[in-house]
């Protein structure tokens, strides 16, 4: 009668990290195999060159690391925004709108005072602006979370297509050339409010300053969680809201001015997005990029260097699956298949760090 | 005063349009409310639908296009409709099993998986829209005609008859002239409704996604009947891509994302109708008049427009706050929605 089930689960004490890195690794592998055998589904090709022309399509030109060092850092950036908050297990799904409105921000002052201000208080007004209006965005459900425990999924989730709206707004307004509905590369000439000009003339510079400004954040967002008593209010409030408030941490303090960093920060990514990268405004500044960076942060387990890594390990997918897909005449959101079923292996490859599987003995052998 | 009046003569015309566009987010509200009643907060909705929709259309476009074009014969309407219904449930359901089986079996958050399933399926979804005709060997746009039309189809005599003595308000056109999926969304709300509130399994499955501690505990198989809702409630919300795909784009695709913006919209109607399948079917009939009201407001530009598009979210978001501030027992959430359930870690 009392059958014991095949397989029993426990959880581990702790692994080495040498096996969960195998783990890992195994995953990705694997996840590699699966996306093989979808490609050759689709095109017939050798899966070998496939990958061989993903790999040309990251690192084949030096134009192209930068753009694949551009892509990664900005989305690293967003997820060490994203980290604060669901380290707080505070679910801040509204990135991409934080993100959006920082970047308008950015474009408001870099669009209208370019030429009436001198060039640091332009940056200062973008950078600030950037931050207010991402931590305003972040605030909001971060205040309704604190006052009346409204769910913050839900709020942050439609809180991202108010943005998108505005921002779409945004763009009818500042239309140029009209009728054209985008903004248009703001200040070509002058290139005024384009980060990399700070140090001097050049397309790369851009890139570089957004390569070293998210690294010095990741190191700061990293010594904040871990070092700062902030930091361990955040990791008390997220392990549990009763144990905080019972060691006198004020809970809706907490979670109102975590926010208003996390909104803040993600703000800033939008800052960059614009200053460093587009020079523009439209909805793709965002670009689904404040979705994917929840999964970043979320598998990183909101150590920023780790984010690196895995920014790093997506972009690259993204990069080389859009050249198959110029390679071989396809379109380009081949890519995203590819993004989704290696996400599908780490995500479901967490269950075996975690726990250990016992399989059924045959008992009836030894009695 | 003349935009006001402009609008109410135009309001049958208004209204007409709400219910096509509130029909594509009421299949995946629906759907997502018998997700959601079982504790699993599925943010793959929009996924789901572009993986509902393309499984819909690449099905019939082999029947119709390839099938029928090389034999010669014309395509059977039957076939069509059928094959494309069940290709969407059995495909959406498929992208229900994956998250389910992360999410129940292998414990994955599912906030992350369900981003994910959406990103899987938005990319599953917009590549083989935009290449099946390619893969086929064909040029242009994919173009499923006889299937678009047999989910279009109405009866015009029903309509002429009703037309015919409520004059101007055309009443025949309002209420009968949709395809036939827009019926069976209401349908399926209904049958929702009677499952959740006045069965025992549908008891069983709130319970489940209230406090699942004790329904385990009450004997409840916990785990089939989050599959379960999760799965069915996935492949039902995948007829929201269907109908968008065949009814409100007539057959073809297109890669601009709506039916992710939608998707969301769906997950706001959730919430909007506060987990209740009959205030969804109104709730997406008002987000399709909020929708589309710009379109007979007077004296708008394309900027204040976009501002407009705005309103279903913020109507939600109001919702939500005024749901958490009245702590109304019944408009609440499930209780242990978006949380993880393991039994031996109790």
């Amino acid at each position: 009668m009392n059958k014991e089930p095949l397989i029993r689960i426990s959880k581990r004490d702790g692994i080495s990290f040498f096996r969960s890195a195998a783990i890992r690794a195994i995953a990705i592998l694997l996840s590699l195999i699966v996306s093989a055998f979808v490609i050759y589904a689709i095109v017939k090709l050798n899966p070998l060159h496939v990958y061989g022309s993903m790999w040309d399509g990251a690192f084949g030109t030096e134009k192209r690391v930068w753009y694949l060092l551009r892509d990664m850092m900005i989305l690293t950036c967003i997820a060490i925004g994203l980290a604060p908050a669901f380290k707080m297990r505070f679910w801040n799904i509204g990135a991409e709108g934080q993100m959006l409105v920082g970047g308008i921000a950015t474009a408001f002052f870099m669009r209208n005072y370019a030429d009436s201000m001198p060039l640091w208080l332009l940056f200062v007004c973008m950078i600030a602006g950037a931050l207010l209006c991402g931590a305003i965005w972040g605030l909001i459900p971060g205040f309704f979370k604190a006052k009346w425990n409204t769910n913050e999924t839900l709020f942050t989730l439609m809180m991202n297509y108010i943005a998108i709206q505005f921002t779409s707004f945004c763009v009818a307004k500042w239309e140029n050339p009209f009728g054209s509905n985008t903004v248009g590369t703001l200040n070509p000439a002058t290139k005024k409010g384009w980060i990399g000009n700070l140090l001097s003339d050049g397309y790369n510079n851009d890139f570089l300053c957004l390569v070293l400004i998210v690294l010095v954040l990741a190191a700061l967002m990293w010594a904040y969680l871990r070092y700062s008593k902030q930091g361990y209010e955040i990791a008390v409030v997220g392990d549990s809201e009763n144990t905080a408030k019972y060691a006198g941490i004020r809970v809706n303090r907490v979670y109102i001015r975590t926010m208003a960093i996390s909104g803040a920060i993600c703000g800033f990514a939008g800052f960059l997005a614009v200053s460093a990268v587009s020079h523009t405004i439209s909805t793709s500044t965002a670009g689904g990029r404040g979705f994917t960076a929840i999964i970043v942060a979320w598998l990183a387990k909101m150590n920023p260097f780790v984010m690196i890594l895995i920014s790093a390990l997506l972009t690259f997918l993204d990069k080389g699956a859009i050249q198959i897909a110029t390679d071989y005449g396809l379109n380009e959101y081949a890519s995203k298949i590819i993004t989704g079923i290696v996400l599908f292996f780490i995500l479901g490859s967490e269950f075996f760090i975690n726990y250990r599987m016992k399989f059924r003995h045959h008992k009836k052998e030894e009695v | 005063m003349n935009g006001l009046l402009e609008f109410l003569t135009s309001f049958p015309t208004l209204l007409h349009s709400a219910v096509i566009f509130g029909t594509v987010i009421l299949f995946g509200a629906l759907g997502e409310i018998l997700t959601e009643k079982g504790g699993n907060l599925n943010l793959g909705v929009p996924g789901i639908m572009y993986m509902g929709g393309i499984a819909g259309l690449a099905s019939t476009f082999l029947y119709e296009n390839v099938y029928c074009a090389n034999a010669g014969i014309t395509p059977n309407t039957a076939i069509c409709v059928i094959l494309c219904l069940v290709s969407t449930f059995l495909a959406a359901a498929l992208g229900g099993l994956i998250y389910s089986f992360l999410t129940i079996t292998l414990r994955t958050n599912q906030n992350v998986t369900g981003l994910t399933l959406t990103i899987f399926g938005a990319g599953l979804g917009n590549f083989f829209g935009g290449s099946l005709n390619k893969l086929a060997g064909g040029v242009g746009q994919v173009n499923v005609n006889v299937t678009s039309e047999a989910f279009r189809a109405y009866s015009t005599k029903l309509v002429d008859f009703f037309d015919g003595f409520t004059g101007k308000l055309g009443l025949g056109t309002l209420l009968f002239s949709y395809g036939f999926l827009t019926y069976v969304a209401i349908i399926i709300a209904v049958a929702i409704w009677f499952f959740l509130d006045k069965t025992r399994t549908g008891l069983s499955l709130r319970s489940v996604g209230e406090n699942t501690a004790t329904a385990d505990a009450a004997g409840i198989p916990v785990t089939k009947y989050k599959y379960l809702a999760t799965c069915i409630g996935a492949g039902i919300s995948g007829f929201g891509g269907t109908y968008y795909v065949m009814n409100y784009i007539k057959g073809t695709w297109e890669n601009q994302g709506t039916i992710e913006a939608l998707g969301w919209l769906a997950v706001a109607l959730v919430i909007f109708a506060t987990w209740k399948p009959l205030r969804s079917i109104w709730g997406a009939y008002l987000f399709g008049i909020l929708y589309w009201a710009y379109n007979y407001i007077g004296g708008l530009n394309r900027s204040t427009i976009e501002l407009f598009k705005m309103l279903p979210y913020v109507f939600t978001l109001l919702v939500l706050i005024t749901v958490s501030l009245r702590r109304r027992k019944e408009d609440q959430p499930p209780a242990s929605l978006g949380l993880p359930y393991f039994r031996e870690e109790r």
